[in-house]
């Protein structure tokens, strides 16, 4: 038929000009955002990091001070509705530190309050640190078992 | 006996008893407000939840005072409507369904995605000539916070938005068919078939749909014989900066250029400081603009003659993780006036 050929050679052109028209991400622009605003944020850990460490606290409890710190930074930055709008300009800047995280963690608990604390908060509190923990706990175990075999 | 419409090339119908659009009326969220197109929409809300305690029942209110107040407007009774066609984005058309529970009309539930607009203002306008109505009302909404926590991430949730991306708009709209009265009328229905042309970017809906749009214009203007020159506006969905781009070009190679008279309500909805990205989206994109925008000025007299297309990509969450592609549709609508 004429019309199906014709209609062939739209969809032929059809994603030629797609590409043409659709902008595509700024990579060197986000990168250097995300370079910048994550940049900050480790700023951020390291000054508590120093500070804790100039009052006398131990190495090992230092760490685990700066975990909580900014996890709770994360946090009371995603109930107060500013972590998106900063992670809009920084991307992978704000997705990679710990305060990302906790981002992923408390945005769904806050929007599937509605749904109940069991089903909603409960069961859908982890729909996407899930697959992190999932895989990073997964390959921790793996990097493990190959430590164990390799230090002997 | 009026004389009943008949069947014109392959998917239109031409529509002799001339289904007129007695009343139309729009409500939008704060942000669309803001936005260039202000001026013409009847209600503006103050706060997104409407007074609601969830999104979803927040959507379900605004459709439901959109057909109650686009019945008043006509001082018409819920009881004199013989048909509400409504759609909405949500899972099981929950909106819609919500909203028609607390009407006092006969109810059928659409599901075109973003088409929804078209999709029942052209099945009414269908109804009216076959005589089996006095009045239908035609109406659809959507709510960026219900859609985002069903098709995208939870609201806080930190992302960087992809600059195909689109802004699902917060708004509802309906149109009031009648039988009397000097208003713009409907002489053309041209339903779409299903099109796809292989887009799997979620984040590029402008493009998946474009296809469709492209294919129906094309088929109105054959079956019609009408000419882009005919009307004095063509408007799309929710294609979007770049679906609109996409959707000039290729109907030129059809033969069909519609540029000096082409919008798309997606592009126009919002301003370009309202970083939006690609433009808006969702079924009260179209429809806030065709009941405000573009009724207002075809009542005004500045259009004489308009092509309206409502665009909906028919994805579903679980078909774009099992790495199907997305489908679109989109159907059209003539309204004229005056003569």
């Amino acid at each position: 038929m004429n019309m199906e050929g014709n209609e062939k050679k739209i969809k032929d052109k059809f994603h030629k000009v797609t590409d043409e028209s659709s902008p595509k991400s700024k990579l060197l622009k986000n990168c250097i955002c995300a370079f910048i605003v994550g940049g900050i944020i480790c700023d951020i850990g390291q000054f508590f990091n120093n500070y804790l460490i100039g009052i006398g606290v131990s190495r090992d409890d230092t760490s685990s001070w700066v975990t909580i710190i900014m996890i709770f930074i994360g946090a009371l930055l995603t109930g107060i509705g500013v972590y998106d709008k900063i992670a809009n300009f920084a991307g992978a800047g704000t997705v990679v530190p710990i305060t990302g995280f906790a981002n992923s963690i408390v945005s769904p608990a806050i929007e599937f309050k509605k749904e109940g604390y069991i089903l909603g908060v409960g069961a859908k509190m982890f729909t996407i640190a899930g697959p992190v923990l999932v895989y990073g706990i997964g390959s921790s175990i793996i990097v493990g078992v190959i430590y164990y075999f390799v230090s002997r | 006996m009026i004389n009943l419409g008949k069947r014109v090339g392959k998917q239109t119908i031409k529509l002799d008893s001339k289904p007129k659009i007695i009343s139309a009326y729009s409500v939008v969220g704060p942000k669309e407000g803001e936005g260039p197109l202000s001026d013409y929409f009847d209600l503006i809300l103050q706060d997104d939840l409407n007074g609601q305690k969830s999104y979803e029942k927040a959507e379900s209110s605004i459709l439901y005072n959109a057909i109650t107040e686009c019945l008043k407007r006509a001082k018409l009774k819920e009881s004199d409507i013989n048909y509400l066609l409504a759609g909405d984005l949500l899972n099981q058309i929950s909106s819609s369904n919500f909203a028609a529970r607390d009407l006092d009309i006969p109810f059928i539930g659409l599901y075109g995605a973003c088409s929804t607009m078209t999709e029942s203002l052209g099945l009414g306008a269908l109804l009216m000539e076959g005589g089996f109505a006095n009045y239908i009302v035609a109406a659809t909404s959507s709510h960026f916070s219900s859609a985002e926590r069903q098709f995208r991430f939870p609201l806080e949730y930190g992302s960087q938005r992809h600059p195909t991306a689109h802004w699902t708009v917060t708004g509802a709209g309906a149109m009031l068919l009648g039988k009397q009265g000097n208003f713009p009328y409907i002489t053309y229905v041209t339903t779409g078939k299903v099109k796809d042309y292989g887009i799997t970017d979620v984040n590029n809906m402008g493009a998946s749909m474009a296809p469709a749009a492209i294919d129906t214009i094309k088929q109105h203007f054959e079956d019609t014989g009408r000419k882009p020159q005919d009307y004095n506006l063509i408007a799309t969905g929710d294609l979007g900066k770049y679906g609109k781009d996409i959707t000039l070009k290729l109907l030129k190679e059809y033969g069909y250029d519609i540029e000096k008279i082409y919008i798309d309500c997606g592009d126009e909805i919002y301003g370009t400081n309202q970083e939006t990205n690609a433009g808006g989206s969702g079924c009260g994109c179209s429809a806030v603009v065709d009941c405000g925008y573009i009724y207002k000025n075809i009542m005004s007299g500045k259009f004489k003659r308009v092509l309206i297309l409502s665009t909906g990509a028919l994805l579903s969450t679980t078909s774009s993780l099992q790495g199907e592609t997305i489908p679109g549709i989109a159907h059209a609508v003539s309204i004229e006036f005056g003569e």
